[in-house]
C-alpha cells in the first residue's frame, strides 16, 4: 500500500522536476605529449523531458575550469624615476583555465543571484578573500588578473557559442590552449530557464602529461639529485660532442 | 613545430629555442661569456616562467661553456691554475649569493634588485670596455705609439704570490680569489654565469692577456653554473630538461662557431663588440624601468614561491 502510494507520488512529482541534462564529451582525457599544441573538446548533449517544454525559452551554459591556484597580482608604480612593483594582492583561488560558453549573452541568460550561487561567470569563478587593507582598490587587481589571462586565451567568455537545436540538443567546442596545467578540469553544464538554473550536470576532463613529459616531470620531483646530475651529464656530453664533431669536420 | 615543456608547462616553438641557443652560443664562444645575461631575459620574453628560465639557463651555460673550453684547451689558452684560484672564490661567492638572494626574496622586491644589478653592472662594464677599446684601436693605428708600460699597483704589493705561467703573471692569489668571490655572489643573485663581469675584471684588474682570459673564464663558469644547476634542481625543481636540451643543441654548435670567429678577430675588436652588446642589453633593461609599462599589473605564483 505504502509502496503503491510512493509510486503514485513519484508519477505526480517527476513531471515537476521537469528537465534533465544528458551529456557527453568528445574526450574525457587530454594527453599532454611533447608536441602538444592545444586541443579542442566537443561538449554535446540533450535535454530529457517528461513533459512538454515550457513556453519560456531554455538556455544552456557550459563551463570548463582548470585546477585552482593561488596567484600573486602585483602592481607597478612610479617611484624615484623608475617603475617598481609597489603593491600586491594574493588571489586565493583562481582557476588556471576557465571557459564559459553560453547559448545567449551570459549577462541576459543568467540572473546575478544564480551566478553568485553557482559561480559561473569569470569574475565569480575567482575567489579572493581578504585583500590587505593597505591596498586601496582591490577589485582593480582581480580585474587585471582576468584581463591578462583573457589576453593569453586562458580565460574565455564565449557568448552565443553554445548551439541549441529545438530547445533539446546542444553542442559547443572548447578550445584548450597549449599552455595547460595538469589536473582535473571540472566541466559543468547548466540548463537555465528565465535566468534560473533548472538542472546541472558535472563531469571531469583529465589533463595529464604522458610519455617522455611524464617521465621527466616525475624524475624531477621524485629524484631531484639524479635529475640534476642527469641534466649536467647531458649538458657535458652535448658540449663535448659538438666539440668533437667540429674537430672532426675541421671547420 | 610546437613543443610542450614538461617543467615550465608552456608550449613553445622548438626552432625558436634552437635559434636562440645558437645565437647566444656564438656570442658565448666569441667572448667567453656564458650568455646568460642575454638568454635569461630572452626566455622571460618568450613566456618561460622566470624561476624555470634562470635554473635551466644555468644548465645550458654548462654545455656551451664546456664546448667552448675544449676548443680553448686545444689551443692552450686556458690558465688552469688561475681558473682553480678563481673557482675557489667563485664557489664561496655563489653560496653567499644564494643566501643573499633568499634574504632579498623574503624582503620582496627581488625582481627590481636583480634588474638594477643588471643595469648598473652592464652599464659600467660596457661603458668602460667600449671607451678603453676605442682608445686601444686608435693607439694601434698610430705606428709611433708608445709601448704600454707594465703597471705596478696595489695588485703587485700583496702577499701570497704565485706564478701563473700561462698568463705570464706573478701576482698574489688574493685579487683573483676576491674577483671570483665577487663574481660568484653576483652570478647567484643575477642568475647568470658571470663571464661578462669576470672577463673585464681579469683583463683590467688582474692584467691577464685577452686570449687566455676567455678560456679561463669559461673553465671557471662550468663549475659555478653546474653547482647552481644542482642547487636549483634539488631545491626548486625548476630545471627543465627538454628546454635545456633544445637550447644546448643550438648553444654548443654556436659556441664552436663562435670560438672560431673569435680567433680571427683582433682582441680590441672583440672587446668593442662585446661592450656594444652589453650596453644594448643594459639600455633595454633601463628603458623597461624608466618607461611606463603598458600593463601595470603582473601575475606571479602565490604563496611560498
Amino acid at each position: 500500500m505504502i509502496r503503491a502510494l510512493a509510486f503514485l507520488f513519484c508519477l505526480v512529482v517527476t513531471p515537476l522536476a521537469a528537465e534533465e541534462v544528458v551529456a557527453g564529451l568528445s574526450r574525457d582525457e587530454v594527453r599532454i605529449t611533447a608536441n602538444f599544441d592545444g586541443s579542442d573538446i566537443l561538449i554535446y548533449g540533450a535535454v530529457k523531458r517528461n513533459a512538454p517544454a515550457a513556453t519560456e525559452p531554455m538556455e544552456v551554459i557550459i563551463t570548463v575550469s582548470g585546477p585552482a591556484q593561488t596567484v600573486n597580482v602585483r602592481k607597478k608604480d612610479w617611484r624615484l624615476g623608475i617603475w617598481v612593483n609597489t603593491s600586491a594582492v594574493e588571489v586565493d583561488e583562481a582557476p588556471s583555465f576557465y571557459a564559459v560558453a553560453s547559448s545567449g549573452a551570459l549577462r541576459d541568460v543568467l540572473t546575478r543571484t544564480e551566478d553568485l550561487r553557482h559561480r559561473i561567470s569569470i569574475p565569480r569563478a575567482i575567489r579572493s578573500v581578504g585583500a590587505p587593507s593597505t591596498v586601496e582598490n582591490a577589485a582593480e587587481f582581480t580585474d587585471a588578473l582576468i584581463r591578462i589571462r583573457t589576453a593569453n586565451n586562458l580565460y574565455q567568455k564565449l557568448d552565443h557559442s553554445v548551439k541549441l537545436y529545438d530547445q533539446t540538443l546542444f553542442s559547443t567546442t572548447i578550445d584548450l590552449p597549449a599552455n595547460l596545467v595538469e589536473g582535473p578540469y571540472d566541466t559543468r553544464i547548466f540548463l537555465v530557464r528565465g535566468g534560473v538554473v533548472v538542472d546541472d550536470y558535472e563531469t571531469v576532463i583529465n589533463v595529464n602529461k604522458v610519455g617522455l613529459e611524464r617521465w621527466i616531470y616525475d624524475l624531477a620531483h621524485q629524484r631531484p639529485l639524479i635529475y640534476g646530475l642527469l641534466s649536467l651529464f647531458i649538458a657535458i656530453v652535448a658540449g663535448w660532442g659538438a666539440s668533437a664533431i667540429f674537430r672532426y669536420i675541421r671547420f | 613545430m610546437q613543443i610542450y615543456l614538461p617543467i615550465a608547462e608552456v608550449s613553445v616553438n622548438a626552432f625558436l629555442l634552437l635559434g636562440l641557443g645558437g645565437i647566444v652560443g656564438i656570442l658565448s664562444g666569441m667572448f667567453g661569456v656564458g650568455g646568460g645575461f642575454l638568454m635569461t631575459p630572452l626566455l622571460f620574453f618568450i613566456g618561460i616562467p622566470p624561476a624555470v628560465a634562470v635554473a635551466t639557463e644555468a644548465n645550458q651555460i654548462v654545455a656551451s661553456s664546456f664546448s667552448g673550453v675544449l676548443a680553448h684547451f686545444k689551443r692552450r689558452t686556458v690558465d688552469l691554475k688561475m681558473g682553480l684560484v678563481l673557482l675557489i672564490g667563485g664557489l664561496i661567492g655563489a653560496a653567499i649569493g644564494v643566501q643573499v638572494f633568499t634574504i632579498l626574496r623574503e624582503m620582496g622586491q627581488v625582481d627590481l634588485l636583480v634588474k638594477l644589478c643588471y643595469v648598473v653592472f652592464l652599464g659600467v662594464i660596457g661603458g668602460l670596455m667600449f671607451f678603453e677599446s676605442l682608445r686601444a684601436i686608435r693607439r694601434s693605428k698610430k705606428p709611433s705609439a708608445v709601448p704600454e708600460r707594465k703597471k705596478h699597483g696595489l695588485v703587485h704589493a700583496l702577499p701570497f704570490k704565485m706564478k701563473f705561467r700561462t698568463s705570464g703573471l706573478y701576482i698574489s692569489v688574493i685579487p683573483p680569489i676576491i674577483v671570483g668571490l665577487f663574481v660568484g655572489v653576483l652570478a647567484a643573485i643575477m642568475g647568470v654565469g658571470g663571464g661578462f663581469i669576470m672577463v673585464p675584471a681579469m683583463i683590467y684588474i688582474l692584467g691577464m692577456p685577452t686570449k687566455v682570459v676567455i678560456g679561463t673564464s669559461l673553465f671557471q663558469i662550468i663549475f659555478v653554473t653546474a653547482f647552481t644547476t644542482l642547487l636549483h634542481a634539488t631545491t626548486n625543481y625548476t630545471v627543465d630538461m627538454a628546454l635545456a636540451v633544445l637550447l644546448l643543441i643550438g648553444g654548443v654548435i654556436g659556441a664552436q662557431i663562435g670560438t672560431r670567429i673569435g680567433v680571427k678577430l683582433k682582441a680590441e675588436q672583440l672587446r668593442i663588440l662585446l661592450s656594444i652588446m652589453v650596453i644594448a642589453v643594459c639600455a633595454k633593461l633601463a628603458l623597461d624601468l624608466l618607461i611606463e609599462p603598458s600593463e601595470l599589473f603582473s601575475l606571479g605564483s602565490g604563496g611560498h614561491s
